[in-house]
């Protein structure tokens, strides 16, 4: 068993290094510095990564992770954007540019962006409400991140999804969804819909571990389960489900081994290498043979949303340690020193560069407009009725008497 | 189905091979056909008609596929799915554990992807067990991403109640769907609505939540061959006047369309006229054939099975109260399910459901022919 999984794991990392280009386009590009970096690109190494894989029902993947110099520079740029990204929306929320719920994601970069290292586009994505790095990673961009979360029409859900919202149906993205532990199985649903036409890719279902003791997880991996569905269900552990630590919601925070006869591994979700590595290996799992769970032991800085300060229920101790220690940005930079792909003065030009990136997209994101009135009634119904028209066109000529902020 | 044998090629004898081999997915009435049997030719019950347009449709598409509990190897709970395991196969009709939030979502997140699922409920108060993933899931995410996302699926079972099935079996949940914007919510009566709206549902890109009745399942009703070709289908949202008449509207869905046309005849041997109308489509609502009768007779009666309060009549009189008030000559009139949890025991679960005479008496007093009022909570 252990040696076709490998087989199909070196297999799909190919794959995926031959899509990074692709993948690289869809992301924001990534302007390089200078010549000598062009010519350390083409760099393939193997490293070896810290903390080691636990594993329930299957063996652990091998701690050497073939990578790239081009790949971890990859890593860092958009950990580094998705960094910058978070930080801006925390400044738009405490400006009221951004209004109701919005759940920041920083800390937990590495996830998302060592995920899609080991994904195709014909994979699919589903998370819950802490979205906007999740919704980059899959192809979208930082300007329809900004105007979705300030509610205009530029947004990727037309302003009409906010936060918690985000989808990107050309990149087998399903949201962005509110209600904890609804996207456990629908992302079930996303692989038997795969699996229904043949395709050859796996659903990522993420969840944190508030929701990892929701009972529709537990129905969804059990019919997964029995009809061998190309899932993996990814558990983003950050230790809090809101204000409530995991010992106080979980009999079990195991989480990895809570799938009972679904294999799972736990694995440093603060590294995005190990990350890369889990991801692959579920992967040929879930193509091969089933549902796999995997547990990433990750940290959000942030409270559980801007209206949570975060550190009621925790240290500022334990929040700074985290960034001190097991940072993910700064985990890949003292890499890329180490391993000299890099300099210091080279990294600090690619934050500048992200940093513009990030303050460009959010100044044109403030240019986008309010979706006008009528939107108010589209998109109900794909397949629209006549009764909804007759009012659209009622709230157009009154909006001529309206004025909105 | 009919339809389809008469496109396959080849001829009246491997024309007669085909009816007959299809002839076991159905109830006899095909079958009798054939041998010259005992039926009329054009006469279907509610279950075969749902079988044909579920067959069909699975037929024609092959992105439609069936899942809920019992539909495949018990060959429906109800028998509303029989022989579509045998014809499609296992990976098209699916048997699924007794966990609806979970088989729910997986069928949302499968019309998220591109499939059209149909899933079935035993029964839709089973369905509030998946009902954040009916509304939440299904019915609101077109609208929250800004329309990228389409959820093409069918909800379906019984709905309402049924016969000494009690209180947590019996309940109507058309009011309760029909609030919410991004549903579709149909309710058929007779073998033709059953065909004709299962159809359209099936092929509708938006999620439609249909009503079921499980005491209609069994009743025959004659269908043209219109109803039969497989091409048939009605439209969303367009009632249907049963019945014509001139001194009041009544309005009904599901199995009380049929108490309602059997009261107009009473009524008719009393002088008074009712015409009946039939809503096949409870969102959205057709307001337009639904005034425009109430323009025509100046007093209304609505008819359901579920709670009072927050009902279908409620939304129906004050639609008719908004367009066509000076229209009226009297109050609006509500007959619906008694305001209690359904009783087990058979005089109190007769006097829980709208009989007949309850409907008479309603009508007679909406025409100012009586002031006699009914047992009130």
């Amino acid at each position: 068993m252990a040696s076709s999984v490998w087989r199909r794991t070196s297999k799909i990392l190919k794959q995926s290094a031959s899509t990074l280009a692709g993948v690289s386009a869809r992301q924001a590009a990534v302007p390089l510095a200078s010549a000598f970096h062009q010519k350390i690109f083409t760099r393939d190494l193997t490293i070896e990564i810290p903390t080691p894989f636990k594993a329930h029902k299957c063996e652990p993947p091998s701690t050497s992770v073939e990578t790239s110099a081009e790949e971890l520079m990859g890593f860092f740029k958009r950990m580094y954007v998705m960094r910058r990204m978070e930080i801006a929306a925390d400044s738009l929320y405490k400006t009221k540019f951004i209004r109701g719920f919005c759940h920041l994601y920083d800390g937990q970069e590495a996830v998302c962006v060592g995920m899609e290292a080991s994904l195709t586009p014909k994979d699919c994505v589903i998370t819950a409400y802490r979205d906007h790095c999740t919704h980059l990673g899959r192809g979208g961009t930082v300007f329809e991140v900004f105007a979705e979360l300030m509610g205009r029409v530029g947004g990727c859900s037309l302003g009409k999804g906010g936060s918690m919202h985000m989808y990107n149906k050309a990149g087998n993205f399903y949201g962005g969804n509110g209600i904890v532990g609804a996207q456990t199985p629908l992302g079930a649903g996303l692989a038997f819909a795969q699996k229904y036409m043949k395709v050859d890719g796996v659903t990522l279902a993420l969840y944190g571990d508030g929701a990892a003791n929701q009972g529709q997880l537990f129905e969804a991996m059990n019919i997964s389960a029995l009809w061998d569905l190309p899932i993996i269900y990814v558990c983003e552990n950050n230790h809090y489900g809101m204000g409530t630590a995991e010992w106080r919601s979980a009999k079990s925070p195991e989480y990895y081994k809570r799938g009972d006869y679904v294999p799972g591994l736990k694995v440093d979700g603060m590294d995005c290498l190990a990350v890369k590595q889990a991801v692959a290996y579920a992967k040929a799992h879930a193509l091969d043979k089933g549902p796999f769970v995997i547990e990433f032991d990750t940290y959000r800085y942030h409270g559980h949303s801007m209206s949570d300060p975060g550190s009621t229920y925790r240290t500022r101790d334990e929040i700074s340690g985290v960034r001190q220690e097991r940072d993910p940005i700064e985990r890949i930079r003292k890499l890329l020193i180490a391993q000299e792909i890099s300099t210091v003065a080279d990294l600090k030009n690619i934050e500048k560069e992200a940093k513009k990136e990030v303050d460009d997209a959010l100044a044109k994101a403030k240019e986008s407009p309010l979706p006008p009135l009528e939107d108010l009634f589209s998109h109900v119904y794909a397949k629209s009725l006549d009764a909804e028209l007759k009012i659209e066109r009622v709230i157009k000529f009154l909006g001529q008497f309206l004025v909105i902020d | 189905m009919l339809g389809a044998v008469r496109r396959r090629a080849g001829g009246p004898q491997s024309l007669l091979n085909t009816i007959l081999k299809c002839k076991s997915g159905l109830e006899p009435a095909a079958a009798a056909w054939v041998t010259g049997g005992r039926r009329n030719a054009s006469e279907l019950t509610v279950r075969e008609a749902l079988n044909s347009a579920i067959e069909e449709e699975m037929s024609a598409d092959s992105k439609v596929f069936i899942i809920g509990e019992e539909v495949g190897e018990y060959q429906g709970a109800y028998k509303v799915t029989k022989g579509l395991l045998q014809k499609f196969g296992p990976d098209r009709v699916l048997d699924t554990p007794i966990t609806e939030a979970g088989f729910t979502g997986i069928g949302v997140g499968s019309a998220f992807y591109g499939l059209k699922p149909i899933v079935e409920f035993m029964t839709f108060n089973f369905a509030m067990q998946a009902i954040d993933h009916i509304i939440n899931s299904a019915a609101k995410t077109h609208y929250m991403s800004g329309g990228k996302i389409e959820v093409p699926i069918v909800f379906r079972g019984p709905n309402g109640a049924a016969a000494g099935v009690a209180a947590q079996h019996s309940q109507c949940f058309a009011a309760w769907y029909a609030q919410c914007p991004g549903l579709k919510v149909l309710a058929p009566y007779n073998a033709e609505d059953a065909r004709g709206l299962l159809k359209a549902a099936i092929r509708d890109p938006d999620p439609v939540v249909f009503l079921e009745n499980e005491l209609m399942y069994g009743e025959t009703f004659t269908v043209s061959d219109e109803v039969l070709d497989p091409s048939f289908t009605l439209p969303i949202g367009k009632a249907k006047v049963e019945r014509q008449g001139t001194d009041l509207t009544i309005t009904a869905f599901s199995k009380m369309v049929g108490t309602c046309l059997k009261a107009a005849e009473e009524l008719a041997k009393e002088g008074i006229s009712a015409e009946v109308i039939n809503l096949r489509s409870i969102r959205p609502l057709d307001r337009d054939t639904i005034n425009a009768s109430v323009r025509k007779t100046s007093r209304l009666l609505t008819v359901e099975e579920g709670w009072p309060q927050h009902g279908i009549g409620a939304e129906i009189c004050a639609s008719v109260v908004e367009q066509s008030f000076e229209y009226l000559d009297a109050p609006v009139e509500r007959i619906c399910g008694a305001d209690v949890p359904m009783p087990y025991a058979a005089n109190l679960e007769r006097l829980a459901v709208p009989q007949l005479e309850d409907i008479v008496r309603a009508a007679k007093r909406v025409c100012y022919r009586s002031s006699e009022q009914t047992a009130a909570a």
